[in-house]
């Protein structure tokens, strides 16, 4: 199983992530902005970071990225791809899913263990938690208030994409608590908290990201 | 560029502030030494959409006394400059950067004009 994690410049979290991809048993392939080129992987990571300094907006410029190109066509026919933090700016601004992150409401960079509930469990990366679990996920960012119109959230409510919710007060002004949300299709998920970031108890509050990882990798086995 | 008497300028004739307040002409002229044309996009949050930059501005003007101030929204302002005469397929192909790279249309607005 092989899952690709994208360095733009600026990115982060990607050695973190790819980490992540091999202590959930899966083999990591860097894939980098500047080839159209996914390498044949079965799903791929978008990780956190700044990347191009979040000039003009957060992943604004990331997602005009050569490797964008393919990825954005790549996910219409199914391919698994998760955006955590920069990575989830990226797949707002490429609409791949819908509304948008703007600066925390309270002007100030958040970085703390937060917890989480998930009320998805039927996306590809998120099957092996158990529906309304709670989970500790760490949080850290300065443009992470989920916006979209009205219509757009009784949308993505009704139709059950709202995948994971902020619990014990919302962190980043966020619209209806949401955390991250997932397309029509569920193969495409995007979150500001970093579940690559959990995954070892020495590190860690929780190990509850690997469960993002271990769902994709039980998917991707199961799909002939 | 203007250059104004440094006596009248409060912060001496070359500071940013200074500069931004008299117009500014185009600074560049093309081969055969007209004006380089400018096309400026400027891009502001959707009125629906919160705008904590623009409070963060709100709470310092009153601080500073700035008294009267009753709201403030922060926007970008691109200058955009081309090669050539501001042919209406290079406008409409100008106002396609804008809403596909310089403005994200799910949170903000924008407006062209050629300057």
């Amino acid at each position: 199983m092989r899952v690709g994690v994208v360095t733009f410049p600026g990115s982060l979290d990607d050695r973190d992530a790819a980490r992540a991809v091999r202590l959930a048993g899966g083999e990591a392939v860097s894939l980098w902005h500047g080839d159209a080129d996914l390498r044949g992987v079965d799903a791929v990571v978008l990780p956190g970071g700044f990347s191009y300094g979040d000039y003009l907006r957060c992943g604004a410029i990331a997602r005009f990225a050569p490797v964008m190109g393919e990825l954005v066509e790549a996910a219409h026919r199914g391919l698994p791809v998760l955006g955590v933090c920069n990575g989830f700016q990226i797949l707002c601004e490429s609409h791949l899913l819908p509304g948008a992150l703007i600066r925390n409401d309270h002007r100030k960079f958040v970085c703390r263990d937060q917890r989480l509930r998930v009320d998805s469990t039927s996306t590809v990366w998120t099957s092996e938690f158990a529906p309304g679990e709670e989970i500790t996920i760490v949080l850290k960012n300065g443009e992470g208030g989920y916006v979209a119109d009205e219509r757009t959230l009784d949308e993505l409510e009704g139709e059950g994409r709202v995948v994971v919710r902020y619990l014990d007060g919302n962190p980043n002004g966020s619209h209806r608590d949401i955390a991250g949300v997932t397309n029509a299709r569920g193969n495409v998920v995007g979150l500001m908290p970093h579940p690559e970031h959990c995954v070892e108890p020495l590190t860690s509050p929780s190990t509850d990201g690997l469960r993002f990882f271990t769902s994709v990798l039980a998917r991707v086995a199961a799909t002939p | 560029m203007i250059i104004r008497d440094p006596g009248c300028a409060p912060f001496g004739a070359s500071s940013p502030v200074d500069r931004l307040a008299t117009p500014r002409p185009p600074v560049r002229l093309d081969r055969l030494e007209r004006p380089v044309a400018r096309v400026v996009v400027d891009v502001m949050l959707k009125p629906e959409i919160l705008d904590p930059q623009g409070k963060a501005v709100l709470g310092a003007m009153g601080r500073l006394g700035f008294s009267g101030v009753e709201a403030v929204r922060q926007g970008k302002r691109f200058e955009i400059e081309v090669d050539g005469d501001v042919t209406p397929e290079v406008f409409s192909e100008l106002e396609r950067a804008a809403g596909t790279l310089l403005a994200n249309p799910v949170i903000e607005d924008y407006a062209i004009h050629v300057e």
